[in-house]
């Protein structure tokens, strides 16, 4: 005979049963997978997105993506200080992905015989296998193709992984990116309401840990491995000599600061692979922001500063409302300022909205 | 702002005794171990000046003003920017601060504020029994001739949309395409000047005794109907004019939100020389 709480037991394990299948995605085996549209994708380096629709058009789709490791010394700052970079696409960060809920991701990634170092790549948009981590690893002079099913609706970082203390010091040497999983139906505001962008940016944060010498100038190196010994001394500080958006102090300022026009919606991607953030737009907010970058959640509204995890990819949407120059910042203004972490915005056309902002009075001397 | 000669010699006078541009390479050294700097001469002259700081008419922000200026008397300044080893003998004895360098050797000194330039200007002043010290905005732009450039400006400028302004400040800038470069180079690498000044508008920034003043302007004619000083602010001049507070030794972190900012700080000293011309007329017999 049952007990009562037997029975209570019995029916909320049956309810929990009920409700993992119904939660459970279909499972498409690889015959029904072979049968779906299947699109090539050429990536384009960031802050830019390869053009994808908003708005599903049909169903489930193979998206396929192909990225070419590169090792290289890239300069990360204006004094010409070298990081001995790994890089997905030659990029920091990778390029964006934009597949739809439901589409397979198809990436073919190559490690050329160029290269040193086993490298491999682990989304944390995808489930199972270190994130495809364990399935990618490769060696100089090979290639791999990894396919996981788009299951939840997000902007997801991707990163190198390939085992032990390698995995901190490639992602610190430039390999992370980020996968973006929209709803079929398109981004919703918190009310549910359908929002679109005019236009999108991936922005890439980056904590870079250089070694310095006897005088305390940056050292620099012939390779990744020459420097590998020096750099997790420095890495175990856990204070970053370079916090900095797209691979380089100034890499999104003057002739590559972002644009826009009043009147337009910008999403602004963030991501960190490594260590939190606190992303800012002077003179501007997040009108709607994902700070966990995940869009089955409602978006918060006008925010000041989102929070990024480290580890984790935001997504944020703002209209902009006056003409300028914006400075987009890790909050963090010491890393901002002093370690490199700002971008720029200049946002033409429209006119000035006095209502929102005028100065009343210019600077003068002080009424006696 | 100030700006007050101390020579008060007519113009013509000196312009017939001063060969422009013509370097003073002598040595007349007072003290054994400290070589008088190499100093150019330059003649008096009128020449058209962009204002530095920031002005204001009909509460808007506007162009610096242009305006006609005079160098009274004949301005000798050094030749070259004070060189690493040079600095050097003032910090051993004591007088100033070691500089941050960015690089030791035969190059300018670098990693110095204004605050550390005063106080090698004394030192030198006091070990010589001359007169060193910083130039004037003026007398900085009149010494760096077509190498001048005064501040980055825009050319747009619509009172009602204040963007306008920032935006094309922010592109001009941007389109000068000039990339950091931080390296300083041996003395003379930049070349010399058409008066005869080497290393103007290099990559080491030069600070002033300019302070940094909000101006505004009165009516059309471009008269000063107020200026606010601030003194812990100076111009410092290179391949554009900017302002840096007064602590400040290297450029990159001295304010320029937006913007260039200097590739590094140094200095070079004009030498108010008492008698010099009273001298000079009587070697030549003019008497």
């Amino acid at each position: 005979m049952l007990t009562r709480r037997e029975a209570l037991l019995g029916s909320v394990l049956t309810a929990a049963a009920v409700a993992t299948i119904s939660a459970m995605p279909t499972a498409a085996s690889a015959k029904d997978v072979a049968g779906l549209p299947r699109e090539k994708v050429t990536l384009v380096a960031p802050p830019f997105v390869h053009a994808h629709d908003q708005v599903a058009k049909g169903g489930p789709k193979v998206v396929e993506f192909t990225m070419k490791i590169e090792e290289k010394p890239v300069v990360i700052d204006a004094d010409g200080t070298q990081l001995n970079a790994m890089t997905y696409n030659g990029s920091i960060p990778g390029p964006l992905m934009v597949v739809h809920e439901g589409d397979y991701l198809e990436l073919t990634l190559i490690n050329p015989d160029t290269n040193t170092l086993a490298h491999n790549i682990d989304f944390h948009a995808a489930t199972g296998a270190l994130g495809g981590g364990a399935l990618t690893l490769i060696n100089p002079g090979e290639q791999v193709t990894l396919r996981f099913k788009a299951t939840r609706a997000g902007t997801f970082v991707y990163h190198c992984a390939p085992g032990g203390a390698m995995i901190p010091w490639h992602v610190v040497s430039g390999m992370s990116g980020t996968v973006m999983v929209l709803p079929r139906d398109g981004l919703k505001d918190d009310k549910g309401k359908p929002v679109r962008y005019d236009r999108i940016y991936y922005v890439g944060e980056n904590d870079f840990y250089i070694p310095r010498d006897d005088q305390g100038k940056f050292k620099k190196y012939d390779s990744a491995g020459d420097n590998y010994d020096d750099t997790v001394k420095v890495m175990r500080g856990l204070i970053p000599t370079h916090v900095v958006f797209n691979g380089k102090a100034g890499s999104l300022t003057g002739e590559h600061a972002m644009k826009a026009k009043v009147g337009e919606t910008v999403l602004i991607i963030h991501s960190q692979a490594n260590r939190d953030t606190r992303p800012h737009l002077i003179g501007g907010h997040g009108d709607f922001v994902w700070e966990q970058g995940k869009f089955a959640n409602p978006p918060a509204r006008d925010l000041e500063t989102w929070f990024i995890r480290g580890g984790s990819a935001g997504a944020a949407l703002y209209t902009f409302l006056q003409p300028g120059v914006y400075a987009y910042v890790n909050h963090n203004l010491i890393e901002a300022v002093e370690l490199g972490a700002t971008a720029h915005f200049t946002v033409d056309g429209g006119s000035w909205n006095d209502d929102l902002m005028m100065q009343v009075e210019a600077p003068k001397a002080i009424a006696s | 702002m100030s700006f007050d000669p101390v020579f008060t010699f007519g113009v013509i006078a000196a312009a017939a005794l001063i060969g422009l541009g013509i370097a003073n390479e002598a040595n007349d050294s007072r003290d054994l171990t400290l070589q008088s700097p190499v100093t150019a001469i330059l003649a008096p002259g009128t020449f058209d000046h962009a204002k530095p700081g920031e002005f204001l008419k009909a509460n808007h922000p506007v162009k610096a003003p242009v305006a006609r200026e005079t160098i009274a008397a004949p301005l000798e300044i050094m030749k070259y920017q004070v060189s690493v080893w040079e600095y050097a003998r003032c910090v051993a004895d004591g007088a100033c601060r070691p500089a941050e360098l960015r690089k030791v050797g035969d190059v300018p000194v670098t990693g110095v504020s204004h605050i550390d330039a005063e106080a090698y200007a004394s030192w030198l002043s006091e070990r010589t029994g001359e007169t060193w010290r910083l130039p004037t905005d003026v007398e900085w732009a009149y010494a760096a001739g077509e190498r001048f450039r005064g501040d980055i400006e825009a050319n747009e400028n619509d009172p009602k949309n204040p963007a306008q302004r920032w935006l094309g400040q922010y592109r001009a800038e941007s389109s000068l395409g000039r990339a950091p470069d931080p390296e300083p180079r041996a003395q003379g690498a930049f070349g010399i000047n058409s008066k005869g000044l080497a290393d103007i508008a290099g990559n080491v920034w030069e600070w002033t005794s300019t302070c940094y003043v909000h101006t505004t302007i009165a009516g059309d004619d471009a008269e000063t109907a107020s200026a606010i000083d601030n003194c812990g602010v100076h111009a410092v001049e290179g391949f554009h004019r900017t302002y840096m507070s007064n602590f400040i030794r290297d450029g990159k972190s001295g304010g320029c939100a937006v913007g260039t900012p200097p590739d590094n700080l140094g200095f070079r000293l004009v030498h108010d020389r008492r008698g010099f011309l009273q001298d000079a007329v009587h070697r030549l017999g003019l008497t």
